[in-house]
């Protein structure tokens, strides 16, 4: 069931399983049936954690969503909230609770916050007058979350905004907590690079903690040897692009949401032989993604271009391996034929899957629109015209498509150009005021406070200098056999990425210059190791980095790190964790602010 | 070794030994005679209120505390009231109830505690009897008052009176009573006369012991086991009758021909024993009744006829002294003037090994090795009679398992050299239980001591835990010994060492007579190394003891901020713990800190202090935008942040629903983002109020609901409203660009389809989008026949595109010729199909030839 996590390099089922131990231990606590009110937030990484099958062998017998007034009437002897720290939370709780009906047998109320628990928060209740009334109050600790082989995510969506817009730094704290809990399950992590003021922060809060748990280290041999902090303003501009990795498109356009994608249904009806045209289905069509399935992990990361070569060689292979039925003669060959057939059938499904998926996905990438849109930011990636006004976003705007698209767009060539001038600024945000309503006023300034959106200050544009030195545009990208990482974005090279490609080899020495120009400090820490885990490296083995993208990190990236890991003679293997995985659009999306207008 | 049974006695199956564990060192002049006494289970210590010798108003008692081998720990006149019953509570703390219903509580050493009372009802009736208890809830304490109400409280650090019913028909005191504990209840056992009643919570039940000899008037005694299972009663008639504590079985009942009411009655049993035994102890002898009719007498009474198995005065034990019976888990001690015994059955392995003419496989092991030192033969033909039967592996443990029984070491080194003698014969012998057997005898003889003073039996050990040993050793301050023991038997440093030392440091801060300098620097200079020390909680001790300075001077040598911050806000340094609290990182711990201050401070004083943590400040501002929007913009003025005091503004004018209300927000925001010299801000939210004026008047006169839109859907609505004037006057008075109004009126009149006003805009002036679009959006709207009209318009660059759009391949192809484009040739190319469009497919290719060529 969680194949998926054990495939990697490390073996991250190990955190699953501990994960997944805490909470049984936190379940028999509460002796005897139970009832689930959920923080709905919560469910979708929950299920990453564990599924309704393990809560049900612990007598959990119903489960709700949080929501105001009376809980539903159920036959349980405990009903558990499981809730984030959150202050609104608490006074649907104290609701609940107060609002139970007296004349029911009593039912034992419990808290579970997740990831850890408040006084902040006990102490609201407390004012509501029904901490008294809870039996349990616990904190159930999950920062990251294990997401895929080589994958983390801590699947806290307003980690960007409270960091650099609202300078809450709550999500740092579970960051570098969750460290500590990794290094506890994988041994000390002997150096830690970082970039970034919120890497800085973070390095700082696990230099503090490794000291506040001195002598209580464990002996573990380290499994990871580098540590990479880096923060998500050091590369504004990767998440603005949109990504051209097959994983990548299907999350630019249907959204992966933990794991899961939903599809339009219609190209999924099952074509049953006799049932001919029956109707189609209108729920739409469920997937999980994960390395699990072969066929997936084996496209997920190749440019959009080479997937179709990809999927027609499998066709092939497949239905090879299904004409082997006529060669096989003996009882014992037709016997191991048949042993193969599940797995056989499961990928052929799997193939379907894909290729319909792929057809979906190629309707859109050939349209003109998506090429006009590639184009433009091709060529403020490129540097062409990014000072002046693009005529493209402007007839977008006058076209009122999305406006996430075209905050996307505006921001992408603000970053690019390093701060736009202020009458190319003011005339987009004027379109956009006027065009897409006032309101978004508020989005605007959120987007200039994080600097995704900046008058430009100097006459001098960095960006050029940036894009030469770290060779962030490689004009031969090649998408069927990528020699580069640019193939995740069809010529451009995430940033991100490219640091962390040259803090492997040649280091980043070489690159000062430029990291200068980035935004926040960049470092690096030692931490001692107790004697005698000092890892002996074999000839030819591979060092093993943990990549930290805080404030989200994009499946193109994850992508490109996934390349670097396979380069034969990289030496480097990737691990990467991050605060939430996050498209252009999603990101953008969380740092709007949304008015509750009320109607005149 | 021959004299290791000397002081067994048998009592039916079983034999019955009685264990010197001290001469008491103490020096009472009168003995145990008129005084109170209470002495702690698992080897506690002892407590004597002593009558004083004259009696005169102002002599008053001694309170003494003893080691249970008689050092004085501690010695203090008693200056409260009259004290009714001693005891002690599972951490080593004295309770002294008084007459009145307090109760003192003191440590070991004499020093007061803290004190409770039983209950008003008490201060009028007084306590008449008093019995402290244990249970797994902690210690408790019952008492019966004057007016025979017995009130119980389970667990005195949680303090819950319980006031029992009354007991129906009872005149006088209860002859005798018990404290019980079962089904996670404590109840009280009472007899009066014969009856007998048990009482709880809610009831008082009339009971009968099954069996119960019927000659029985009166209970004299009761006694409960150890572990609240069984229960003696001694009556009248001079019968024990034992049985469960539920009173469903009897396990025996014993005549013991003695009628006078005994002073004390202990249950005498170990795990696994043999029988069901008590001891009853009169002024003048001790008795222990089993299963069987014999007793056992110390020493044999002359003046009655009782059948005595055995009598033992060798040991020369004098009851004619004043005795106390302490029971134990598996035994019972035995503390008089003088002397410190231990009662008990004889465990099944050493009355294997040692019984006389033994023939068990243990006993021909210590047969056999002591042959071997004196270098006999002999040793190996036991050893052959061992091994013949397969025994060895029995013998070891037997001979193992007798050791830890053993309390002179000499017997335990006997045993155990027997043990590993024996194991030189046997291989893949698992050594774990030699090995552990070791390592607690030596633990055992060490705090056995008589300069430590705790006489643990080795299953009382087992039972307590050695987390429990240390804490008792730490409560003696016996700090390097309980430190010797943690790295003897590798305890984590956590629980072990560490947690020690913090006891030892709690304990130094209150040596009043050193100063803070030094305290703190000794405390740092022992614990520096030491893993896992808890300092904030070692600060907090400093503090209770009035020591703040030393407390703040501790707390900086926590490592974890986070524990710092709750002692330092009790401490009101609270800018202190705002900055403890900000290191952490942990921001649940700011917010609380900032709770606190803003409960604590007048509000310049809080914002003052916030201004200066930026990091506070910041969270404070996230919690105020979702709980209190007046405070937020309060924090705004004060920092003169005029920016996001628009913003504010902004966001709070979309919450009213009236248009005055929204102007007048939006107005302040104006003024806000001039001072923030935000021109842009300020010019766009002075069109934003323009428009929603503009809005209104629409509105109210041509009835269009376009309040709260966006510039460009007003002037959508208008458009297809055919208010053509009206949107063409924003057009003009909010500078729209050209471009973007022919594209909105452009879609407006073709959603319309309003072809003929469409193509007199298109004709009105030269479009600023081209002509492309025209066609394009006429195509959108299944109009191919308007489309057509502008494909002339279109600029050859785009034509083709044009023609593509309404489907005229001749047409495209033509111009894509024309104009010798490749690119274009092929995208016409690749609408064509093979079979309709021949001729035209041919035409194509041809001309892309061409075109190659040059």
């Amino acid at each position: 069931m969680a194949a998926h996590l054990t495939c990697g390099r490390v073996n991250l089922n190990i955190l699953r399983e501990a994960a997944r131990k805490e909470l049984r231990e936190f379940l028999d606590k509460c002796a005897g049936s139970k009832a689930i009110v959920w923080d709905e937030y919560l469910t979708g990484p929950f299920g990453l954690i564990a599924q309704y099958s393990l809560l049900k062998e612990h007598e959990v017998e119903k489960m709700f969503t949080l929501k105001g007034g009376r809980l539903p009437a159920a036959d349980v002897k405990n009903i558990i909230f499981f809730v984030r720290p959150r202050l609104e939370l608490m006074d649907i709780i104290a609701e609940n609770v107060i609002s139970e009906d007296k004349m029911r047998s009593p039912r034992d109320f419990h808290i579970l916050f997740v990831p850890r628990h408040s006084l902040l928060c006990e102490q609201r209740l407390k004012e509501q007058g029904v901490l008294g009334s809870f039996i349990n109050i616990d904190q159930y600790i999950l920062d990251l979350i294990p997401y895929d082989g080589d994958l983390l995510s801590m699947e806290s969506e307003s980690a960007f905004r409270e960091c650099y817009l609202e300078n809450d730094q709550t999500s740092l704290y579970h960051t570098a907590k969750g460290l500590m809990t990794l290094q506890a399950l994988y041994g000390t992590i002997p150096q830690i690079f970082g970039k970034g003021e919120c890497a800085r922060h973070v390095a700082n809060m696990m230099l503090r903690m490794k000291r506040e748990f001195a002598g209580s280290q464990t002996q573990i041999l380290p499994v990871f040897d580098t540590l990479l902090l880096l923060d998500r303003n050091v590369d504004l501009l990767t998440p603005l692009a949109t990504q051209l990795t097959y994983e990548g498109l299907i999350d630019e356009i249907y959204g992966i949401t933990n794991g899961y994608v939903k599809l339009p249904p219609e190209k999924f009806a099952q074509k049953k032989q006799g049932e001919g045209g029956k109707d189609l289905p209108t729920e739409p069509k469920k997937l999980q993604l994960n390395s699990a399935e072969e066929l997936y992990a084996e496209i997920r990361d190749k440019n959009f271009n080479a997937v179709g070569a990809a999927l027609s060689k499998k066709a092939k292979i497949i239905s090879a391996a299904f004409e082997e039925r006529h060669n096989a003669k003996t009882v014992g060959e037709i016997k191991q034929f048949v042993s193969q057939l599940p797995h056989m059938q499961a990928a052929r499904s799997s193939l379907a899957n894909h290729t319909s998926i792929a057809e979906l996905i190629k309707d859109i990438t050939t349209s003109e629109a998506f090429f006009d849109n590639l184009t433009v930011e091709q060529e403020f990636m490129t540097g062409v015209d990014t000072d002046k006004v693009n005529t493209y976003i402007e007839d977008c705007i006058s076209q009122k498509d999305p406006l996430i698209k075209i905050l996307r767009l505006v921001c992408m060539q603000s970053v690019c150009n390093n701060g736009l001038k202020q009458k190319v600024l003011d005339h987009y945000k004027r379109e956009i005021l006027q065009t897409y309503g006032y309101e978004h006023i508020l989005t605007l300034s959120n987007l200039e406070k994080t600097g995704l959106l900046k008058p430009q200050t100097s006459t001098r544009n960095s960006f050029p200098t940036i894009r030469k030195t770290l060779k962030l545009w490689m004009e031969d990208a090649n998408e069927q056999n990528p020699n580069d990482i640019s193939n995740v974005y069809s010529g451009y090279a995430p940033l991100s990425v490219r640091l962390t490609q040259l803090l492997a080899r040649p280091g980043w020495r070489s690159i000062e210059e430029v990291l200068k120009m980035l935004p926040g400090p960049h470092f690096e820490e030692r931490q001692q190791l107790p004697a005698g885990l000092h890892k002996k490296r074999q000839q030819g083995e591979n060092r093993t980095t943990l990549v930290f993208f805080l404030g989200g990190v994009t499946y193109a990236e994850i992508a490109a790190l996934r390349f670097l890991s396979q380069m034969e003679d990289g030496g480097t293997e990737y691990i990467i964790a991050t605060t939430k995985l996050i498209n252009g659009t999603s990101w953008i999306r969380s740092l709007m602010d949304r008015l509750e207008t009320l109607p005149f | 070794m021959a004299f290791v049974t000397a002081n067994w006695n048998p009592l039916g199956e079983a034999f019955y030994r009685k264990i010197e564990l001290y001469q008491m060192s103490w020096n009472l002049r009168d003995g145990l005679r008129d005084c109170l006494f209470a002495a702690a289970p698992y080897g506690g210590p002892i407590a004597l209120l002593k009558e004083p010798q004259r009696r005169s108003p102002s002599a008053r008692p001694q309170l003494e505390i003893y080691s249970s081998s008689g050092i004085s720990m501690a010695s203090f006149p008693w200056k409260s009231g009259p004290v009714k019953q001693l005891g002690w509570t599972v951490s080593d703390d004295l309770l002294c109830v008084q007459e009145d219903g307090t109760v003192l509580i003191y440590d070991l050493f004499g020093g007061f505690k803290r004190h409770f009372s039983m209950g008003n009802e008490v201060l009028q009736n007084h306590v008449m009897e008093a019995k402290v208890f244990h249970s797994p809830y902690g210690t408790g304490v019952a008492i019966v008052t004057g007016a025979f109400r017995f009130t119980l409280a389970t667990n005195i650090d949680d303090l819950k009176l319980r006031r029992l019913p009354e007991v129906p028909g009872l005149q006088g005191a209860p002859t005798c009573w018990a404290v019980l504990t079962q089904d996670r209840q404590s109840k009280v056992l009472l007899a009066s006369g014969a009856e007998l009643y048990i009482l709880d919570n809610t009831a008082c039940i009339l009971v009968t012991p099954p069996g119960l000899s019927p000659q029985a008037t009166s209970i004299f005694h009761m006694a409960v086991s150890f572990s609240y299972k069984y229960l003696a009663l001694f009556t009248d008639s001079g019968h024990v009758w034992m049985g469960s504590a539920n009173l469903k079985d009897k396990l025996s009942e014993v005549e013991t021909k003695v009628r006078t009411p005994p002073k004390q009655m202990a249950w005498c049993r170990r795990p696994k024993s043999h029988q069901p035994s008590v001891v009853i102890m009169w002024d003048r002898h001790l008795l222990v009744a089993g299963e069987c009719k014999d007793t056992i007498q110390y020493p044999a009474p002359k003046d009655c006829g009782v059948v005595v198995t055995d009598l033992d005065l060798s040991c020369g034990y004098h009851l004619d002294d004043e005795s106390v019976l302490v029971p134990e888990l598996d035994g019972v001690r035995i503390v008089s003037g003088t002397h410190h015994e231990l009662l008990q059955e004889v465990p099944a392995a050493c009355e294997e090994i040692f019984k006389i003419a033994s023939m068990a496989p243990g006993a021909l092991l210590l047969e056999a090795h002591k042959e071997y030192e004196k270098e006999s033969q002999k040793a190996d033909e036991y050893l052959r009679e061992i091994k013949e039967q397969s025994l060895l592996g029995e013998a070891v443990r037997q001979c193992v398992e007798a050791a830890g029984y053993e309390h002179e070491p000499e017997t335990q080194k006997t045993l155990l050299r027997a043990a590993s003698f024996g194991k030189c014969f046997l291989s893949n012998f698992p050594p774990e239980q030699f090995v552990s057997m070791c390592r607690d005898l030596r633990v055992l003889n060490a705090v056995r001591d008589y300069t430590v003073g705790i006489p643990l039996t080795q299953p009382q050990y087992k039972q307590m835990t050695v987390q429990v040993l240390i804490d008792r050793l730490v409560y003696r301050k016996l700090y390097p010994l309980a430190i010797e023991i943690c790295r003897y038997l590798k305890t984590p440093e956590y629980q072990g060492v560490s947690r020690v030392l913090k006891h030892w440091a709690c304990c130094k801060v209150q040596q009043k007579e050193e100063a803070d300098e030094v305290i703190a620097r000794a405390i740092s200079l022992k614990l520096g190394e030491a893993a896992g020390i808890s300092y904030s909680e070692i600060a907090a001790r400093a503090y209770e003891c009035g020591r703040t300075e030393l407390a703040i001077k501790l707390l900086e040598f926590e490592p974890r901020s986070g524990e710092q911050v709750p002692l330092l806000l009790k401490m009101k340094r609270s800018q202190l713990a705002l900055s403890k609290a900000i290191e952490s990182g942990d921001t649940d711990l700011v917010y609380t800190v900032v709770t606190y201050l803003k409960n604590e401070m007048n509000r310049g004083d809080f914002f003052m202090t916030l201004r200066n943590q930026p990091v506070a400040l910041s969270l404070y501002r996230q919690f105020c935008k979702y709980q209190e929007q007046d405070t937020l913009k309060d924090l705004f003025n004060q920092d003169d942040d005029h920016q996001e005091l628009g913003n504010f503004y902004v966001r709070a004018s979309y919450q009213e629903g009236k248009l005055e209300a929204r102007m007048a927000l939006l107005q302040s925001a104006v003024d806000e983002y001039n001072k923030a010299k935000n021109e842009f801000a300020a010019k766009a939210t002075e069109e934003e109020m323009r428009l929603l004026r503009f809005q209104r008047r629409v509105e109210e006169e041509k009835a269009e609901r376009v309040l709260g839109s966006s510039l460009q859907d007003t002037m959508h609505c208008l458009l297809t409203a055919g208010l053509h004037k009206q949107a063409e006057q924003l057009y003009k008075d909010f500078r729209v660009p050209d471009k973007r109004y022919w594209w909105l009126k452009l879609t407006a009149l073709a959603e319309k389809e309003d072809w003929d006003e469409l193509e007199k805009f298109a004709k009105s002036k030269k479009s600023p989008i081209g002509y492309l679009p025209f066609v394009e959006v006429c195509v959108k709207h299944r109009n191919k026949y308007e489309a057509k009209k502008y494909v002339s318009k279109v600029t050859p660059e785009q034509r083709v595109k044009a023609h593509l759009a309404v489907g005229e391949l001749e047409g495209a192809a033509d111009v894509a010729i024309e104009r010798r484009n490749e690119g274009e040739i092929s995208l016409v190319l690749s609408r064509c199909s093979p079979t309709t469009d021949r001729a035209l497919l041919e035409r194509l290719n041809r001309a892309r030839s061409t075109v190659a060529k040059k």
